[in-house]
Parts: structure tokens; C-alpha cells; sequence
């Protein structure tokens, strides 16, 4: 959204980033209600309200259905219609497709889930100027293809845990030599992702100086984790470093086009 | 005469239960409140 070439008024900005916060944990709301049982079973989910039992699950499910109706009809009343049909999108997204048919049943289920934390980048773009454009559908790309090596990077070193919730995460069903694999090949288009904006002219050479420095970074830790053949989950460093680096890389990265679209 | 079989609470299970209603009340009018405020801001904002 502070990217875009256009201004958007600040109160209608942060309402739009309010509805977005609000649909992402609207969303998160109802994955928590329906996979209570899952969430249960895992040392790192097992403290969350519904298995703790600090909240009955049709509360949740009336507080998730209720937040997400209220952030979409607020993103289409106070910004337009094109930001509050991608956000419904997103919400029906991450509760139907992943949620609900693929988090249980297949081991791409985060490639093809990671489609709905890529989605704010378009929804904050269309906020602003009302259409998409090239620049915010290569950040969905980015974020898109960021998902499986952030996710296979942390599912490395708990999986016992998703074993043992019988989620078919990638290294329960194929071992952890595969998932290495694949941290590795994603790795390569989210590069061309990451940086493709600069030599296409959508962006600056600050956002194209620090793309480029921090997703060497990120291949370098891939490669790392490419070539690892631990077996000890408490000794997986490299998987570690990666997991906490991704995080930081889309944080820099995103901070550093809003740097480059007000240096312009 | 039916016996009243409502089960009592003890004055520090009242004081507790009253402090948190409390705070839920003040929670829940602040967010109100901000509501109140950002509808009118938006308002504002699409007059401009």
C-alpha cells in the first residue's frame, strides 16, 4: 500500500490495514476452532485457547465468522470493493482450501496454502489505487514462493511434533532429504521473485541492492540446509537459522521498497 | 416450597468474578469507542 504510486488518505490506510489484521485473524480465529483436536496434540500448539480450554469452540467459531464478515464489510464500505473481495478471498482461502481440504490430506499442503499469506501484498495495493498491477502480483509471487522453505525449514526440526498431530507435513512423508531438497529448488524462483522488480524497472536500486544482499543470504542458508544430512532435530542449526532469517528477510525486504518508493 | 439450589459464592469468588466483568466492561467500551471514532474519521476522510 505504501508502495503504490498513488496516496491514499491515512485514516482510509489504516483502516484498510486494520481490516486486513482483522480478516488475517479472523482466519486464524477458524483454523484454531477447526483444528482444535490437531493443536492438541502438539507440544507447540497445545497452549492455544481452545485446546488449553480457555474457550469453548462455538465461541470461537461465532468470533471468527463475526470478525472476518465485519473487516470485509469495513474494507468495502470505508475502501473499495476490488480490496474487500480479495480479502474475502484470502479469508475463504486459508479457511476452505488449506485448512479445511489440504492441511490433512497432502504434503504440498503449505506450497499451495502459502497462496493466502501472500495475498495482503494485492489486497494493500488495490486499497490504494482500486486495480492491480505487475509489482504487487511479483510480491504475491515472493511471499507465494517464500512459504515452502520458511515452513520446511521449521517442520525439519519439529517433526516429530506434525508426526505425531498426523499431519502429512513433507519430511513425515517423504523424509528429510527430499524436504531439503525442495527448501533448496523453491529457493531459486522466490530469488528471481525477490529481485525481478529491480531489472524490470518497478522498483529502485535501494529495494534491488537489498534484495539482492538478502536473498544470497537466504540461498546461502538454503544451500546450508540443502547439503545438511542431520537426523538430530536438536542439532539442526542450519534449519533453525534459515527459519528465523526468512522471517526477517520479508520483513527487510518489504521495509526496504517502501524506503525505495519514498527516496523516488 | 422448592429449595433454592443455586450455588453460592464466597465473597472472594464474587469480588473476582466482579473485577473481571469490570474489566471486560472497560475493554469492551474502549473498543467501542475506537469504532465510534474510526467511523468518524472515515466519514471525514471520504467527504475530502
Amino acid at each position: 500500500m505504501l508502495a503504490a504510486p498513488v496516496t491514499i488518505h491515512p485514516v482510509l490506510g489504516f483502516t484498510a490495514i486494520l481490516c486486513i489484521t482483522l480478516g488475517a485473524g479472523a482466519a486464524g480465529a477458524l483454523n484454531q476452532w477447526y483444528e482444535a483436536d490437531l493443536d492438541a496434540c502438539m507440544k507447540r500448539t497445545r497452549n492455544r485457547p481452545l485446546p488449553a480450554g480457555r474457550m469453548d469452540r462455538q465461541s470461537a467459531l461465532h468470533f471468527g465468522v463475526g470478525l472476518a464478515c465485519f473487516s470485509v464489510l469495513l474494507m468495502g464500505l470505508a475502501v473499495n470493493l476490488l480490496a474487500a473481495a480479495i480479502l474475502t478471498v484470502s479469508i475463504l482461502f486459508y479457511v476452505l482450501v488449506y485448512t479445511v481440504w489440504l492441511k490433512r490430506r497432502t504434503p504440498q499442503n503449505i506450497v499451495i496454502g502459502g497462496a493466502a499469506g501472500a495475498f495482503p501484498a494485492l489486497i494493500g495495493w488495490a486499497a490504494a489505487t482500486g486495480q492491480v498491477a505487475t509489482l504487487p502480483v511479483l510480491l504475491f509471487a515472493l511471499v507465494f514462493l517464500w512459504t515452502p522453505p520458511h515452513f520446511w525449514a521449521l517442520s525439519l526440526y519439529v517433526k516429530t511434533d506434525y508426526a505425531a498431530a498426523g499431519v502429512p507435513m513433507l519430511p513425515v512423508v517423504a523424509g528429510l532429504t527430499v524436504t531439503r531438497t525442495q527448501v533448496l529448488l523453491y529457493t531459486v524462483p522466490m530469488a528471481i521473485a525477490a529481485v525481478a522488480p529491480w531489472p524490470m524497472g518497478l522498483t529502485g536500486a535501494i529495494y534491488g541492492g537489498v534484495a539482492t544482499l538478502f536473498t544470497a543470504i537466504f540461498a546461502g542458508l538454503a544451500v546450508r540446509v540443502g547439503v545438511s544430512r542431520e537426523t538430530d532435530q536438536a542439532a539442526m542449526k542450519p534449519e533453525r537459522q534459515l527459519f528465523a532469517f526468512s522471517i526477517l528477510y520479508l520483513f527487510v525486504l518489504f521495509g526496504a521498497l517502501v524506503v525505495d518508493r519514498f527516496a523516488q | 416450597v422448592t429449595p433454592d439450589l443455586t450455588p453460592r459464592l464466597t465473597p472472594a469468588e464474587e469480588a473476582e468474578l466482579r473485577r473481571r466483568q469490570k474489566s471486560r466492561s472497560i475493554a469492551m467500551g474502549l473498543c467501542l469507542g475506537a469504532l465510534a471514532i474510526l467511523f468518524f474519521g472515515i466519514s471525514m476522510a471520504k467527504m475530502l
